[in-house]
């Protein structure tokens, strides 16, 4: 299957590549950046350490690292699809034995300079194997039971690993992603009605289940998940989180208390503040304004992925763009329902903006597999 | 392997659609999110900003310096103290139990202060400092300093606390401060926030506790900043509040200390007042304690022995008990029968040693009798015949009426505790408390200070000022506050008949200067300072018995009033020695050398006194010298 079986007309190569970059994409990947670089500046009371330097630092590597995989031709990436999944099955596979263990739950390689959360790599992984199985099979076969079966099975395998460790929030992300790219890829309504359903079972069985022998979720989950129902049941407790983001939040008002001003951040009313909770800050501190701005960036980021997504004429690059966005939207729009609570509290950053290296580089690479398909993707006539 | 172009063409065309289905579901989703981030910053904005500032301001008192206390020179005897607390910040200290076994071989830890401090320490968020040790010595907190590296966590700290320098001295009078218990906040209406601090410290008893609201001052406030687990970030205002007014006491603290040292073991008490404006210059009570000891609370085994005392340490005698006043209320009985004209002072009456009334012998102390008696021979001589058959003439209306005007039986208004009113009675008193009729025998005996009448040591001292000058002088013992003058005690013309003040006036000199005065052996030699007096024996028991013979709690009480000098008086002073035995014997000496010491300003010149009594004098001046100034023994240490 090679490039050649589409109807070529010319391809950019040498420094064009470089001018056929996406660039407002980049530019508004750069803006999000340093809002975050603003936001970890001012939860550190003003201050370059411990946060925002090394933000910045890990920042200029993931810009490079998009820019090198930006250049590589699209295709390279897609023969790479299956290799990099296999790649993250086996760093899932290597923090169940081995992992660092923080919050309780094994999710990070130590690797000295950084530490790598394997999930964030599988989340990719996942979408690259999946564009490039639709991009293999035949258009006919995509809706056929067993073509259905055989990326489903894929999409379990990193789901029930990342489940073990125990990360409910990325084992459904995982699910999400891998269910929006089969159903960009055209699988049929039916199959998503009855995942559907059988998710809602699923759910009741879940909150069946507590307290019985065969539980399905750890407690500290299903407290979250209480939580999120009814905050104001333990202001103190567990929903602290969830009541003294909503107070920073809605202290912001309009314009917000000024930069460096907000009290409930600087105050360590909010735990996590440099991470997670980051929005909150930006809430309080440059108000409903602030706020909206910035999910009017990520709003660009999904449109202009997207966007990018049709003009490709290729279906691993299309399929890879729609689930990589698909990917970003998650992590903000998660993120984002947590701090106001409308979503249980389960620890998804806010892309690009909270603190936390794994995070950025995968998604900047993510962002480099987007240009490159952008860049490599045929135009005009030759 | 070639796709069919349709095919793949329908591929894209299906991509796209989803894609956009997609896409379109993710922008209604950030719609929903601004939406949700309008109302939450938007709609509910007030109610969030009100929360997030609760959160984080707290409001803090900070308490005023109490208003200190001195003499009338200025001498202080209430003051406020930096003192020393050896505390420890829990969060700071790596193994808390490990330190205080360090610090307990370093310095002497309270067992019952430990066990509370590492209460607080359970309880209490780490990074609040827990007090280990109170009121330290300086040498404590230097050990402490100099091994900070040993003690993580543990730092002295100093703050303010109530020190009495005089010691037992003022005592009585000033009182003491200590924590506030919920017995007292219970009894006050609307208290001072203050007054919520715990172990906050206020008035107990005395001027402190009864000027507590001057002394007190005005708690100031500090808005502070705290985060989430409330550790003070910073301080946005600061109010200062207002401290409490200082006082200015009348009372000297010279003459204070010498009276407490003259009366020694006895239990007794002085006051000394200022005549011409009603000052009270020394009023003591023995035995006496120390007041420092309440400031922080009291041992139990120290308050036990104050309680248990049998010479009751801890009442304030001077105001608050109320003695019969035997001989010295005869004044009060002479001058009512002059102004009612009944009496006329060369008149005499025979006295055989005894007078019957109503079939009952009322007997005179001198069982021979006295014969005839003039109303000065009687004064001079106490004769109680006189004072019985002067009683049946005059009625005990007009005696109580005196009395009243001499200030018997009204309570003076002094900040002091549990001032005494004293008795006077009355028929309609003894009909209503007694449930009985007044019988004359009653009006006889109360003509002579006993039966029903009463009276305190600072009555009795005002009521020697009112004869000594004619004017209802009452007794004033806060000078100034915060510099102000306070109002003086000099008082109005009674409109007492001169004529009669100045034969109530040549009895009581004779007292102390006739040789056959009760008081003669007490007199003052000194020509410009001769003092009149009158003695008084008040009886514990109802028979007379040699007071040399009975235990020490059934003997007499003895009393002494005077006031000189004669000519120009400038003080009267009150003596009641419990159980003292006669006021000649026991209670004039005392009289007499605490007019001298006051008069004097000082330790009196030897020939003030008659001569052949100097020798004494001059061994208990000595004496006296000596305690008040004790030698210094070696190292005392820091007090």
């Amino acid at each position: 299957m090679s490039y050649l079986e589409y109807r070529v007309q010319s391809v950019s190569t040498g420094w064009r590549k470089i001018l056929n970059l996406h660039w407002p994409l980049i530019l508004v990947l750069m803006a999000i950046s340093g809002i975050g670089f603003l936001m970890l500046f001012s939860v550190a009371g003003g201050s370059f350490t411990p946060w925002a330097q090394t933000q910045m630092e890990r920042f200029a590597l993931g810009i490079v690292l998009m820019f090198i995989i930006a250049m590589v031709p699209i295709w390279f990436w897609r023969n790479m699809s299956v290799l990099a999944f296999l790649f993250s099955l086996a760093l899932l596979l290597f923090v169940e034995f081995y992992g660092d263990t923080r919050m309780g739950a094994q999710r990070w390689i130590d690797l000295g300079f950084m530490r790598l959360q394997p999930s964030e790599v599988a989340k990719i992984a996942l979408v690259m194997v999946l564009a490039s199985f639709y991009d293999a099979i035949p258009v006919r076969n995509i809706s056929r039971p067993f073509w259905v079966a055989v990326p489903v099975v894929i999409t379990l395998i990193p789901t029930f690993m990342v489940l073990r460790q125990p990360d409910l929030g990325t084992a459904l992300l995982l699910l999400i992603t891998g269910g929006t790219v089969m159903f960009a890829a055209g699988v049929h309504w039916a199959y998503f009605a009855s995942v559907i359903a059988a998710g809602a079972g699923t759910v009741f069985a879940v909150f069946q289940s507590r307290g019985e022998s065969w539980q399905l979720l750890q407690n500290y989950q299903y407290r979250r998940i209480d939580t999120f129902l009814d905050p104001a049941s333990d202001p103190l407790g567990a929903g602290y989180h969830i009541t003294q983001s909503k107070i920073a939040l809605g202290s912001g008002g309009w314009t917000g208390r000024g930069f460096m001003q907000g009290t409930q951040t600087r105050l360590n009313f909010l735990p996590e503040k440099h991470t997670d909770f980051i929005f909150t800050t930006l809430a309080e501190e440059f108000g409903f304004l602030g706020g909206s701005a910035l999910l009017l960036l990520y709003v660009l980021v999904i449109v202009f992925s997207l966007f990018a997504a049709m003009r490709m004429k290729d279906r691993y690059s299309s399929l890879l763009v729609i689930g990589i966005s698909m990917t970003f939207f998650l992590f903000f729009a998660i993120n984002m329902s947590m701090v106001m609570g409308m979503a249980p509290v389960v620890g998804v950053p806010l892309p690009l903006v909270s603190y936390g290296g794994s995070a950025m580089l995968v998604i900047l690479s993510a962002f480099g597999l987007i240009q490159s398909a952008h860049v490599h993707r045929p135009r005009g006539n030759p | 392997m070639r796709r069919p172009e349709k095919e793949i063409e329908t591929s894209f065309k299906k991509i796209s659609r989803r894609g956009m289905l997609i896409g379109a579901g993710q922008v209604a989703f950030a719609g929903v999110l601004a939406g949700r981030m309008r109302y939450l910053q938007v709609e509910e904005a007030d109610k969030y900003r009100l929360l997030a500032e609760e959160n984080r301001i707290n409001i803090r008192l900070i308490a005023p310096a109490r208003g200190q206390i001195f003499d009338r020179d200025g001498t202080p005897i209430a003051l406020n103290e930096p003192s020393y607390r050896i505390v420890i910040v829990p969060e700071d200290s790596d193994d808390i139990h490990a330190t205080i076994a360090r610090l307990s071989t370093l310095i002497e830890l309270d067992a019952d202060d430990l066990n509370r401090a590492l209460i607080e320490i359970e309880r209490s968020p780490p990074f609040l400092p827990i007090t280990l040790a109170d009121r330290v010595k300086w040498d404590a907190v230097a050990k402490v300093a100099a091994n900070s590296l040993a003690l993580p966590g543990v730092t002295p700290d100093v703050g303010l606390s109530r020190r009495y320098p005089t010691g037992a001295s003022f005592a009585h009078v000033v009182g003491y401060v200590g924590p506030i218990s919920d017995y007292d906040l219970e009894r006050i209406e609307d208290p001072d926030q203050l007054l919520r601090i715990p172990r906050f410290q206020i008035g107990k008893v005395g001027i402190e506790s009864k000027l507590e609201d001057t002394l007190r001052g005005k708690a100031g406030t500090k808005s502070v900043e705290v985060n989430a687990v409330g550790r003070v970030m910073r301080e946005l205002e600061r109010r200062e509040g207002d401290s409490g007014a200082d006082l200015q006491l009348t009372l000297d603290h010279k003459l204070q200390s010498y009276i407490r040292t003259r009366l020694g073991n006895e239990s007794a008490s002085v006051v000394v007042m200022d005549v011409e404006n009603g000052d009270i210059r020394a009023i003591v009570s023995t035995p006496d304690f120390d007041p420092n000891l309440f400031v922080r609370g009291i041992s139990v085994a120290n308050y036990a022995n104050l309680r248990d005392n049998d010479k009751r340490p801890l009442a304030s005698k001077a105001v608050q008990d109320a003695y019969p006043p035997g001989s010295t209320f005869k004044m009060v009985a002479a001058l009512a029968g002059l102004e009612s004209g009944i009496v006329d002072p060369n008149e005499t009456t025979y006295c055989p040693g005894y007078l019957e009334i109503s079939d009952r012998k009322f007997t005179c102390w001198k069982k021979v009798g006295h014969g005839s008696m003039d109303l000065t021979d009687s004064l001079r001589e106490s004769c109680d015949v006189y004072y019985y058959d002067l009683a049946l003439k005059v009625g005990i209306e007009n005696i109580a009426d005196m009395a009243r005007r001499l200030g018997l039986g009204e309570k003076h208004d002094v900040p002091m505790s549990a001032v005494s009113s004293g008795l006077t009675p009355t028929k309609e008193w003894k009909l209503i408390y007694r449930d009985a009729e007044w019988v004359i025998g009653d009006s006889a005996n109360a003509a002579i200070g006993q039966g029903y009448v009463l009276a305190s040591p600072l009555q009795l001292a005002v009521m020697t000022a009112r004869l000594a000058t004619g004017r209802a002088v009452s007794p004033r013992l806060i000078k100034r506050i915060d510099g102000e003058e306070q109002p003086s005690g000099a008082g109005e013309d009674m409109g007492i008949a001169p004529e009669n003040l100045r034969e109530i006036r040549r009895g009581m000199f004779a007292v102390s200067n006739h040789r056959k005065g009760t008081a003669y052996s007490s007199r003052i030699a000194a020509e410009d300072f001769r003092m009149a007096g009158k003695t008084g024996t008040a009886q514990v028991r109802s028979s007379i018995v040699n007071n040399a013979e009975v235990p020490w709690e059934q003997r007499d009480h003895a009393l002494f009033v005077d006031f000189a000098p004669f000519d120009n008086p400038k003080y009267a002073i009150a003596v009641v020695v419990e159980h003292g035995g006669g006021g000649s014997s026991t209670a004039a000496p005392i009289a007499r050398d605490v007019t001298l010491q006051a008069l004097y300003d000082g330790t009196p010149p030897l020939d003030a006194y008659p001569e052949k009594d100097r020798f004494i004098i001059k061994e208990r001046q000595d004496s006296i010298e000596r305690q008040q100034n004790p030698l210094p023994v070696g190292d005392r240490g820091q007090a």
